[in-house]
């Protein structure tokens, strides 16, 4: 070929490059719009936390509804709440309920709807570790001031006893990325501990007075499984499905409890929820419930401008609040109990039209 | 002469050229056409254009970004550089550990890869492995054989080229892969160096799993396939006589290497060298996984360390409008430090290739 024509050619294929993205919807105009009036897409962000739950739903629901699509992108409570403000998505999530303040500033209003609960274990890997370690308050305070250093420290050790402990370094393993499990784990520590709350403090990423960072539940994960002697905080469901073994905690009563429905499920219980549905409980006061606990929000309008997103994203809810509930406990949540459902399915009410 | 003229006068001297000449050549000496011309112009706009996007690109990133930290760099000041907490509930935000972490670990896996990646370098140009399997084949007589006689050439090239695979596997593969072996396989050595050596601050602490020796383990390898690469390019690049007159003049084979033929190669080798340590800096998720990112500032090989790489990619999703100026900044100095390691590198470059002048 001559390299005139191998010239020649490419202009036209650069020519041809840029004119197919102009040219290509105009072919069959009919067509798209057509789709787009029967199909249904809502759009969510938010926090990681029920986000495998979430997902679950909304797969199902598709399943079940296939014009109904729902894309939810798990990318942290902060972009949820802040992707909600500015009204980028139809629904956010968060794990922590958003505050008066940030609720004003929001123009078609807010209905905070708590859809699921989860709760924060603390797992580790002690070689040679009793079956069941158990852990005071002030133990796991001290280990994540780092005020605790060695495994065969007294204060964890009057809580085991029987078992010997090794001489071995404490790894305290936390997220590196700002997170709603962090969120939640260190608004109890703040609770339970006033050293800790003049201290580190809460918040979804915090400064960190001792120890290593991973990122994600995955990233600690690893970290704990490949570093002995290290002890961090995991979402439950993840921990579950890894199969890391759990400390068993002290909790406001005085009793140590292991991690397990039914001690999730005596922390939600024992706390009424108030007419916001803003229920914190950094601190669960039944004497079976187990210590770090959170429900989680689906943030709503109240009113949206389309009819249709609106009715869709009541039915997707009323979904999760029934059908969904029964996934929670297979993928490591706390199933609402039956007083917290009746309250959020009269809320659902208040998104209209 | 203008436009017009020359192509006036290019047609004539077509026109009275031999035309048995110019039909055999293929109508060469046709004047272009009016396509010709607007595909020639329509061309070199788009390459200019390119070339100009590229430029226009960067730019606008850094606007943005000195854009976006300005608040944070009013706020702060210069105490941001020196200060060494990160705590987005107070709003106190410095980046002396990050700082420090990118250079030790950038620095620290630089020296391991280039030991390597030049040794290896060496070993892939010098044909040592050639030789070695040429001998191996010629004793058992094998040695101009159809197939098995290309054996040392083909070997030396798969070599090459598995070297040059490892700058295909995503970080995020070297950051798994640095937990689950790396980390494993360095804790007893660093258990007895600690133990025994403890009083050297290098060794200063236990191994905390994520730390400074794991993640400059692993840029050491990342930086491998940039370094061995361009040094065996430039050690092959060494003119022949160099090689010859060395050896006329007496020398061994090792003693031509290191004396004539690594010297000869240096700029080459320093280039990739400057080439890894920008790779190195701006490594991002492998180090965000093995570092630790604990805000330390420590001498011990086994401490947790973090990097400002790994600082922007941890807190980005997350943060608050207050927390992002502060990113900004910190994405900022990294910026400033990858530009100040690229120029210095460029000079000394330019200073070691105004020095070998003569031998090309």
């Amino acid at each position: 070929m001559k390299p005139g024509r191998a010239r020649n050619l490419l202009v036209a294929a650069c020519c041809a490059a840029l004119l197919f993205p102009v040219l290509e919807p105009l072919r069959g105009p009919g067509r798209g719009i057509a789709q787009a009036a029967d199909k249904i897409t809502l759009q969510g962000t938010g926090a990681t936390f029920p986000a495998p739950l979430y997902q679950r739903w909304f797969s199902e629901y598709n399943q079940l509804h296939p014009e109904v699509q729902i894309n939810y992108q798990p990318l942290g409570s902060g972009a949820g709440v802040q992707q909600f403000t500015q009204q980028l998505v139809d629904f956010g999530a968060s794990d922590a309920a958003m505050t008066d303040e940030e609720i004003a500033q929001v123009k078609p209003g807010v209905v905070l709807l708590p859809m699921t609960a989860g709760s924060v274990a603390i797992a580790y890997n002690l070689p040679n570790a009793p079956a069941e370690l158990k852990l005071s308050r002030e133990a796991y305070v001290g280990i994540f001031l780092g005020k605790i250093t060695k495994w065969n420290d007294p204060k964890i050790a009057a809580a085991n006893p029987g078992a010997t402990m090794p001489d071995l370094d404490i790894t305290p393993v936390a997220r590196s990325d700002g997170s709603g499990t962090t969120y939640v784990f260190t608004n109890h520590l703040s609770t339970i501990s006033d050293a800790w709350k003049s201290g580190p403090g809460t918040g979804k990423s915090i400064e960190w007075p001792a120890g290593v960072r991973g990122k994600g539940n995955a990233g600690v994960t690893a970290l704990i499984k490949q570093t002995p002697g290290a002890v961090g905080y995991v979402e439950y469901g993840y921990a579950k499905q890894t199969g890391m073994p759990m400390a068993t905690l002290e909790n406001k009563a005085g009793k140590y409890i292991k991690i397990d429905a039914a001690s999730q499920t005596a922390a939600l219980s024992g706390v009424e929820l108030p007419a916001d549905l803003r229920a914190w409980l950094p601190d669960p006061a039944g004497a079976a419930a187990y210590p770090i606990v959170t429900y989680t929000w689906l943030l709503c309008y109240k009113t949206y401008d389309k009819p249709e997103v609106a009715r869709t994203l009541k039915e997707v809810i009323s979904y999760g609040l029934s059908d969904g509930q029964k996934f929670s406990e297979e993928l490591g949540y706390i199933p609402l109990p039956a007083n917290v459902v009746a309250a959020v399915t009269k809320a659902v009410e208040r998104i209209s039209p | 002469m203008s436009r017009a003229e020359l192509a006036l006068s290019l047609r004539s001297a077509g026109g009275n050229g031999d035309l048995g000449h110019a039909e055999a050549a293929g109508g060469i000496s046709q004047p272009p056409s009016a396509f010709d011309v607007a595909a020639d112009r329509a061309l070199r706009a788009l390459a200019l254009g390119a070339a100009w996007a590229a430029v226009l690109i960067v730019i606008l990133i850094v606007a943005e970004i000195s854009h976006r930290a300005l608040p944070a760099v009013r706020e702060h000041g210069a105490g941001f550089l020196t200060a060494r907490t990160w705590d987005a509930n107070r709003a106190n935000f410095g980046i002396l550990p990050q700082i420090v972490g990118t250079l030790y670990s950038s620095f620290l896996g630089l020296a391991i890869g280039t030991v390597f990646g030049v040794a290896i370098a060496i070993f892939l140009s010098e044909g040592f492995l050639a030789a070695f399997l040429y001998t191996a084949l010629k004793a058992v007589g094998y040695e101009d054989h159809r197939f098995w006689g290309t054996l040392p050439l083909r070997v030396e090239g798969l070599l090459k080229i598995t070297i040059e695979l490892l700058a295909a596997i995503p970080s995020v593969v070297y950051g798994l892969w640095g937990i689950f072996v790396v980390i494993p396989m360095i804790r007893p050595l660093a258990d007895w160096l600690h133990a025994h050596l403890g009083w050297i601050p290098l060794f200063g602490t236990t191994l905390s799993g994520p730390g400074l020796l794991p993640a400059s383990l692993v840029l050491a390898i990342m930086v491998l396939p940039t370094i061995t690469a361009i040094s065996r390019d430039a050690l092959v690049a060494v003119p022949p006589k160099l090689r010859e007159a060395a050896f006329g003049l007496g020398a061994t084979h090792w003693e031509a290497i290191l004396a004539v033929i690594v010297p000869a190669a240096a700029t080459g080798i320093f280039g990739s060298i400057v080439l890894g340590f920008g790779r190195a800096l701006g490594e991002t998720v492998a180090l965000a996984m093995l570092a630790g990112n604990a805000n330390v500032i420590s001498w011990s090989l086994f401490s947790p360390c973090s990097t400002l790489a790994a600082l922007l990619a941890n807190h980005f999703s997350e943060a608050a409008s207050i927390e992002v100026g502060a990113l900004m900044y910190a994405a900022l100095v990294l910026l400033a430090i990858t530009l100040v390691v690229n120029i210095v590198g460029a000079i000394i470059l330019q200073r070691a290739e105004a020095g070998l002048k003569g031998l090309r």
